[in-house]
């Protein structure tokens, strides 16, 4: 059985218009937004508009046994969106409806092509956020995010996008659909398969539909900027800050090397001298976010830090573009930039910090750290040039350190990114080759024979 | 290396992507697409592909190029500082030496090359006009350099163009300051009266204005399909005519025909050892009009005559982004008294013309212009003000398709009904009166 009447299949299954085979097509669906990674030509390119053109290319990808790689807006950071090993990429873009918006219970049922930032568009009239918001808000879709489980700024106190998805349809990959989950906040009815297809990155299921959890949007928000001439006093702010009873929705850390490149890209008055600064924000009720403020500054002074305090809209969003800069200002440094996530406890975030900075001189690399102190979640940011196989080769040993220093502080190698191609090699380290058996496991149960985004995690 | 001679001239643009997407939440026609060729991040890996030697010359390859407005949104939004744009026409220029262009616009740019010939046609589609349109409606011939034949309402051309009905020097009563007006094709042979416009505006600022008469399309539609030969000829051409004066500054009335002057023509002519000093002299001087106003005069708009309009503004895309001139033409506008301004949502979203754009992916273009039209009709608004004459065509296409009752005027035309509401008050001497105010507010701008 051949491609090309696999392809044929598709073309009859869901219509010639949404059948890509053109080869110019083809290469812009051979990368995604990873560094580093081979790109690979899929043999077709399929834009089901819903839930039954879904079943129908997973009965023709089963026939033709032609692995399939779901794709939302290809901004993920770990490889996931390479179509490895040829094949389809199913693409979520045109199914992009808000299906329901229910105020009522909080929630609100998406196709997987919604893009994040079009949701809060929406149910802003009525008050309500969805809190998960990665640096790709505007571009991202919730299909994409919820099978990354990714996170964002406001993860200390919010949470990650798993604890805003309450239920799923999934098109397995015999074409069967399965729904698990639903409105209500309390269901322990069976296994939690919602939260096995949320970060499956796309290896277990193709999701169709997404309810997700909403709250009321916080009512005040006060943003300050914390300015550090030691690293440690930084590292120490923060866990006295929680100590202190306060979580601030945000918490971000940049090294001085961010510092001084957003500084240079951005040009929003941050000191670059510093060694660290902390962009720290609090939200919720008026009087309750007056009275953290002046915690936070309280803390911050005694750690040695200079603080200031954003008056209003405008120097808040300064402070925020900052932030939103660090990746892509860093980015413009080098040609390549090699983005971890790399995440430990809290408590244990001044030494993978300064273990940071060890590996940087050790390597002799161009290291920018910046991240989400708050939950010890950082971005050490290797830039490079992927034209320069010497230093390449230094790159390569570096994360394989930076991986094993998180592990050893008791964290783990991925936060918010996914693992992906770029980060599979590594699953051992983190669960013993017992674990990620248990995992195969699961995987085969679901996906016999490997169709589902494969060469990706454990496939 | 000049960036348009060889795709090798653009490899670190290509290089520096990180490919982030980052360019799709902006893109005009990525969110009609929603394909990822549609969009920068798309185009620059095809981009790389041409650099490695790995693509294929195929007119496949050449419509995803084509695919593009050059609304530069993409460029100003990358978190990389990527010129994405600039990526995309050097792709377009590299397939043009391919000989990928189409043999309906080359034609249209060999026409463009020879003046005389192309204002012959030009004339000649005039005073033909019904039958011209006819002709145009199946295709076989264009009315206009970039070609018009597609769309589906066409302003009508002026029965003269304003190059032959205005002298070719236009002096001020109280002259003190020179310049030169290059009109560009669509002031020209259709919006006369924004042409008009300047001279009327400038000569009460007491500014001469020089016509000069040998000059003819900047090129800009050629430049941007990648031909780039007839580009530099243009280029070339213009260099010279616009050298010859000693004037303070030369004056553009649309942000395409200026930015082709500014940024394109010393971009065309980096490696000319005669004409890149020339073309870098010729750039220094342009100006919009109305950075100029704002700008080199500073007029007090303040002080001119009431203008009972409550308008919305389209910024064009090569204006804003283009020539970085966001501040100006709303610094005039807002000034005036008695004038309402009503921002649209998103006033620097691209209108969907983009030359010849709006003709060979005429759905696409459409589409977009849904959306400005859509956004225009929550302004509650009758009068919407650009600042560049192909926007002008484009709105004004929209509008009527939409039936809506907008009328679109040019930033200089609404300058100018301040001016002349203002004169209508003192009768006889206002004319003068008026020179002599601007000319004082324009030297203690603080005092007002
Ligand atoms: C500049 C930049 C900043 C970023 N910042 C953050 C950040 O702060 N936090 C963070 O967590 N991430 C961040 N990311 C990573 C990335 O943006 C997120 O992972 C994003 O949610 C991916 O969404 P997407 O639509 O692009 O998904 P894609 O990249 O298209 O896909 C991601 C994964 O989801 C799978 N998938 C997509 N749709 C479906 C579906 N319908 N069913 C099943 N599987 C599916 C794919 O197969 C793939 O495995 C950043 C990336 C960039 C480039
Ligand atoms: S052009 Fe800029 S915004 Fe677009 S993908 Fe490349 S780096 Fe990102
Ligand atoms: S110039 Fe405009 S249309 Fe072209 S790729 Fe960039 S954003 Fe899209």
């Amino acid at each position: 059985m051949s491609k090309a009447q696999a392809i044929e299949a598709l073309i009859k299954a869901i219509g010639k218009e949404n059948v890509i085979t053109e080869h110019e097509e083809l290469v812009c669906y051979s990368f995604d937004a990873t560094a580093d990674m081979p790109s690979q030509l899929p043999d077709v390119v399929v834009t089901p508009r819903s839930t039954d053109d879904v079943v129908e290319i997973m009965k023709v990808a089963n026939q033709y046994k032609m692995p399939v790689y779901p794709r939302g807006s290809g901004t993920n950071l770990c490889g996931d969106t390479i179509p490895l090993k040829g094949g389809i990429v199913l693409r979520t873009q045109k199914m992009n409806k808000i299906i329901e918006i229910d105020a009522d219970n909080l929630v609100a049922v998406v196709q997987p092509g919604v893009v994040i930032n079009d949701l809060n568009t929406a149910v802003a009239p009525f008050g309500l956020i969805y809190p998960p918001d990665p640096g790709t808000v505007a571009t991202a879709t919730m299909g994409g995010s919820v099978s990354e489980c990714s996170g964002g700024l406001r993860g200390l106190k919010y949470g990650v996008t798993k604890h805003y998805v309450m239920g799923l349809e999934v098109v397995m990959v015999d074409g069967t659909v399965a729904s698990f989950g639903g409105k209500t906040v309390k269901n322990v009815t069976a296994y939690d398969m919602v939260k096995l297809f949320t970060g499956a990155e796309g290896t277990l299921g193709i999701i169709t539909e997404i309810t997700v959890k909403l709250i009321p949007a916080p009512e005040a928000k006060k943003s300050m900027l914390a300015v550090f001439n030691k690293l440690e006093d930084a590292g120490n702010t923060v866990t006295e800050i929680v100590r202190s009873k306060v979580i601030p929705a945000t918490m971000e850390i940049m090294d001085q090397v961010t510092i001084r490149t957003v500084e240079n890209f951005a040009k929003v008055g941050l000191p670059t001298d510093a060694e660290a600064v902390l962009l720290i924000e609090v939200d919720g009720i008026p009087e309750v976010v007056e009275r953290e403020a002046a915690t936070v500054v309280k803390v911050v002074e005694k750690n040695n830090g200079n603080i200031k305090v954003a008056k209003d809209d405008k120097e808040r969003d300064g402070l925020w573009a900052a932030r939103r800069a660090a990746l892509p200002a860093l980015a413009q440094m080098k040609p390549t930039t090699v983005l971890e996530d790399a995440t430990v406890p809290r408590s244990r975030l001044t030494d993978m910090l300064v273990a940071l900075q060890n590996i940087a001189k050790k390597y002799d690399l161009m290291i920018g750290t910046f991240g989400h102190a708050g939950d010890g979640n950082l971005h050490p940011t290797i830039l490079t040039d992927e034209r320069n196989t010497e230093e390449m080769k230094r790159v390569h040993q570096a994360v394989d350190e930076i991986f094993k220093t998180a592990l050893e502080l008791g964290g783990t190698i991925s936060g918010e990114h996914g693992i992906g191609m770029a980060k599979a090699k590594y699953l051992p380290m983190e669960f013993g080759e017992q674990g990620v058996e248990i995992m195969r496991k699961i995987k085969r149960a679901l996906d016999p024979e490997n169709l589902l985004n494969p060469g990706k995690m454990m496939g | 290396m000049a960036v348009y001679d060889n795709i090798k001239g653009i490899e670190e643009e290509i290089i520096k992507c990180m490919k982030c997407g980052n360019c799709q939440a902006v893109c005009p026609v990525y969110k009609e697409t929603l394909s990822e060729s549609g969009v920068a991040r798309g185009k620059i890996q095809l981009a790389a592909k041409i650099l490695k030697g790995e693509a294929k010359y195929t007119p496949e390859l050449y419509k995803k190029f084509d695919l593009c407005l050059q609304c530069q949104a993409c460029s100003a939004n990358c978190p990389c500082g990527v010129k994405a744009h600039k990526i995309i026409m050097a792709a377009r220029a590299e397939l043009a030496r391919q000989n990928m262009l189409p043999f309906a616009k080359k034609a249209a740019f060999n026409i463009l090359k020879k003046p005389g010939l192309f204002d012959f046609g030009l004339r000649l589609g005039s005073t033909f006009q019904g039958l011209a349109f006819r002709k145009n409606a199946s295709g076989m011939s264009p009315r206009f350099p970039i070609g018009l034949e597609m769309r589906r309402v066409v302003p009508a051309l002026a029965d003269k163009p304003l190059r032959s009905e205005l002298p070719e020097v236009n002096k001020a009563p109280n002259s003190r300051k020179k310049v030169a007006f290059f009109t560009g094709c669509v002031t020209n042979y259709i919006y006369t009266s924004v042409g008009k416009a300047v001279v009327d505006v400038l000569n009460h600022n007491g500014v001469d204005v020089i016509i000069p008469k040998e000059q003819h399309c900047c090129g800009a539609p050629a430049i941007i399909n990648g031909d780039i030969e007839t580009g530099k000829a243009m280029a070339k051409s213009h260099v010279d005519i616009f050298s010859k004066y000693d004037v303070d500054a030369i004056i553009t009335v649309c942000g395409t025909c200026g930015g082709t002057f500014e940024q394109k023509y010393v971009e065309l002519l980096a490696d000319d050892p005669v004409y890149e000093a020339k073309a870098r002299a010729v750039a220094r001087k342009i100006r919009d009009i109305s950075e100029y106003l704002v700008d080199d005069l500073k007029v007090n708009f303040a002080k001119l005559g009431s203008v009972p309009i409550s308008f919305t503004y389209h910024e064009p895309c090569h204006i804003g982004r283009g020539m970085g001139l966001t501040r100006q033409p709303l610094e005039m506008l807002t000034k005036i008294p008695g004038i309402t301004y009503k921002p649209m949502k998103q006033p620097n979203r691209c209108c969907g013309g983009a030359g010849s754009f709006s003709l060979t992916n005429y759905d696409v273009s459409y589409q977009i212009l849904k959306k400005k039209m859509a956004d225009i009709q929550g302004t509650n608004t009758n009068v919407v003000v650009t600042g560049c004459g192909s926007c002008r065509m484009q709105l004004e296409d929209g509008l009527a398709q939409e039936k809506m009752p907008h009328k679109v005027m040019h930033v200089i035309e609404v300058v100018q009904m301040a001016y002349q509401n203002a004169k209508e008050k003192p009768a006889a001497t206002a004319n003068k009166e008026q020179t002599k105010a601007s000319q004082k507010s324009g030297k203690t701008k603080k005092a007002s």
